[in-house]
């Protein structure tokens, strides 16, 4: 087990690495220069370059930056907040951000459990039908879609949700995306949901348990809902990038403050430290949740665990 | 031995008169049916049109390609012309107006009557400047369905010859191959699609390079598994005996052998390239204006959303649609190739 854990986190690390040096080079390859400013003559811009060590090589620029990041120290805002630490910007949006997107993901995890099961146990009704319904939807619409539509109708024409994010009525603010962000891990587990459940509830120790006497209750929440997680573990990792992305453009459209409004703004505006911050950010927390997720799965399906260590 | 047996099974009198067994079939004529020879293909459509969902999906995917060959066409207007004295004018449509749809009507005024343009039909309405939006819809839809079409083309010719030789060779070059993909995969897929269409100058072939990155990732798994389980096959073997070359063995063997996963594959990837497009365009990295993908449209009807929103709802509806309908198409094509497949 050991042995599994340090290989996956040895890997994580490295690709880690990769991300920070690709991100890095993509930088580098930017058109355009954090100075914009038309009124700087090229000897003040050439001033500013070496303040900020922009005209060292290449590798030097990386290196220095790269040891700076281990320290936890993410450089300056050279545009957004003049002089100002990403790492200090970057607190506030990723608090955001992170409680919208579990959010999201809770509400969509429990909804599309209950769907799921609901459906299962009623096999061909009008619940399994819903379900069908939700799932090819939830997969097929795009979140930003459904944000956009959710802030026109519920937003705008009903007004019972802020349209944009309001810093006074925070909660409020937080039902549009979401509930817009829930929708394609509902679709997702509630699909799964069913299906497995459908499969349990078909095997030979379900009709033990029923033979046994045991309540219908019981009988789903004890013996069958076990069994039916193991694999939804796996659909855990497409679903968590998913949240991920759609928070990108969700927090756009909703103007909520978080680390994807701070990329648009930092990539619009030409402010490579905040970008190259931003996108670290949320290829650290990918990274991070891919390997609980994988770590996670090995602990409970020792099967997996031997099949990646044999290859 | 002898005693235990004895002892467990009770010996049974078999006293059974000829009455009371009754000849099963005995007016049956025992004949082998013979069925008619269906090749590959009738068997994977008969297949794919028991499935309702499926088919509703292809008939809408066509419906759609169709629009968006003969929309701008016979639009008899073009996705570029500006016309200031017409922005903003709602959907009308001859036939459908009479219902009190698409009828030229906003905030409860004729647009039309107002501007004096009794006879002038723009069928989803114009943009904010004055450009007929169903002209721009399918000129659109066929940037998004051509971007997503070449760039997963793309994808299977790049992830299948990866996936397959990763899986053929195995060992070393397996593993060195399938660390690189690791990493790669790593890589939030969003995150570098946005850096990318950043660095690339605007256009269209940057959207497919960006697209192209990361894409053939999944299309390379699913050959190399399917490799891994094929070429322990006997069929394979007996290829390898009579003399065959590697690369026959991979691409004249095992190809054919995993297309079906391959095509169904590449049609699940097309949604998630038009999404993954329309998201660049989002962010505001789409096609230059004055061309339209979906994207590029719904990021401007967005803009005016609260004012005019028929703008976007045409490119949204086009959108959902078609994401729609691939899923479905999608879903009936991996069942139809693979009935015994459990999902």
């Amino acid at each position: 087990m050991s042995k599994y854990i340090l290989k996956r986190v040895l890997i994580s690390i490295l690709t880690l690495s990769a991300i920070i040096f690709v991100l890095f080079l993509m930088l580098d390859f930017m058109p355009g220069s954090p100075f914009n400013d038309e009124k700087l003559t090229a000897a003040q811009k050439a001033l500013l370059y070496t303040k900020y060590g922009l005209d060292k090589p290449f590798f030097v620029r990386f290196l220095k930056y790269l040891g700076a990041m281990m320290k936890g120290d993410l450089g300056n805002s050279y545009v957004l907040n003049k002089n100002k630490a990403v790492a200090d910007m970057l607190k506030g949006p990723l608090g955001v951000s992170i409680r919208v997107g579990a959010l999201g993901m809770l509400l969509g995890t429990v909804i599309g459990l209950s769907l799921g099961i609901a459906a299962a146990l009623k096999h061909n009704s009008w619940v399994d039908t819903l379900c069908s319904i939700v799932s090819i939807l939830g997969v097929s619409v795009p979140a930003y879609v459904f944000a956009l539509l959710l802030a026109y109708f519920v937003g705008f024409k009903l007004g019972w949700i802020p349209i944009l994010y309001n810093s006074k009525k925070v909660a409020a603010s937080f039902i549009g995306p979401m509930i817009a962000l829930a929708m394609s891990p509902m679709a997702n587990v509630s699909r799964f949901t069913r299906s497995e459940m459908i499969d349990v509830l078909g095997s030979d120790y379900i009709l033990l348990v029923q033979a046994k006497g045991v309540r219908q209750k019981d009988l789903i929440l004890k013996h069958a809902l076990r069994n039916t997680l193991i694999p939804i573990i796996t659909i855990m990792g497409p679903i968590l990038v998913n949240l991920l992305t759609g928070s990108m453009v969700v927090e756009k459209v909703f103007g909520v403050p978080g680390i994807g409004t701070m990329m648009v703004t930092a990539i619009q505006s030409n402010d490579y430290n905040v970008t190259i911050a931003c996108a670290f950010v949320y290829s650290a927390m990918y990274i991070v949740m891919m390997l609980i997720i994988d770590i996670l799965y090995g602990v409970i399906d020792p099967r997996i665990r031997v099949a990646k260590e044999g290859s | 031995m002898a005693d235990t047996y004895e002892k467990h099974v009770p010996i049974i009198e078999n006293d059974y008169d000829p009455e009371d067994f009754v000849f099963v079939q005995e007016n049956v004529r025992l004949k082998d049916k013979v069925y008619k020879q269906t090749s590959f293909l009738k068997d994977v459509w008969t297949n794919f049109s028991k499935n309702k969902g499926a088919v509703i999906g292809l008939i809408i995917i066509s419906v759609v390609i169709f629009m968006a060959i003969i929309g701008p066409m016979i639009s008899g207007r073009t996705y570029y012309t500006q016309d200031l004295a017409n922005q903003g004018l709602p959907p009308r449509m001859p036939g459908l107006e009479k219902l009190g749809i698409m009828n030229g009507y906003e905030y409860g005024r004729n647009i039309y009557a107002e501007k004096g343009l009794d006879n002038v039909y723009y069928w989803f309405g114009t943009d904010t400047l004055g450009r007929d939006l169903f002209t721009r819809v399918w000129e659109g839809t066929r940037i998004s369905l051509f971007i997503a079409f070449v760039a997963v083309i793309i994808d299977i010719i790049i992830g299948m010859s990866y996936g397959l030789i990763s899986g053929y060779f195995g060992g070393k070059v397996d593993m060195v191959m399938q660390r690189f993909v690791e990493i790669l995969n790593g890589i939030p897929t969003l995150v570098l699609v946005t850096l990318l269409g950043l660095v690339l100058p605007p256009g269209m072939s940057s959207i497919i390079f960006a697209l192209m990155i990361t894409g053939w990732i999944g299309m390379s798994r699913i050959s190399r598994a399917e490799v891994l389980k094929l070429k322990e096959a006997e069929y394979i073997l007996a290829s390898r005996t009579l003399g065959a070359k590697h690369f026959s063995i991979i691409f004249k063997d095992i190809l054919p052998n995993i297309f079906g996963q391959l095509i169904t594959m590449a049609m699940f990837s097309v949604p998630s390239a038009i999404f993954t497009e329309a998201y660049l365009s989002f962010m505001g990295l789409g096609i230059p204006a004055p061309a339209a993908s979906l994207g590029t449209l719904i990021s401007d009807g967005y803009k005016s959303l609260t004012v005019h929103p028929y703008m976007i709802f045409s490119a949204i509806i086009v959108l959902a649609l078609l994401m729609l309908s691939f899923n479905l198409f999608a879903d009936g094509l991996r069942d139809a190739f693979d009935p015994n497949q459990k999902h």
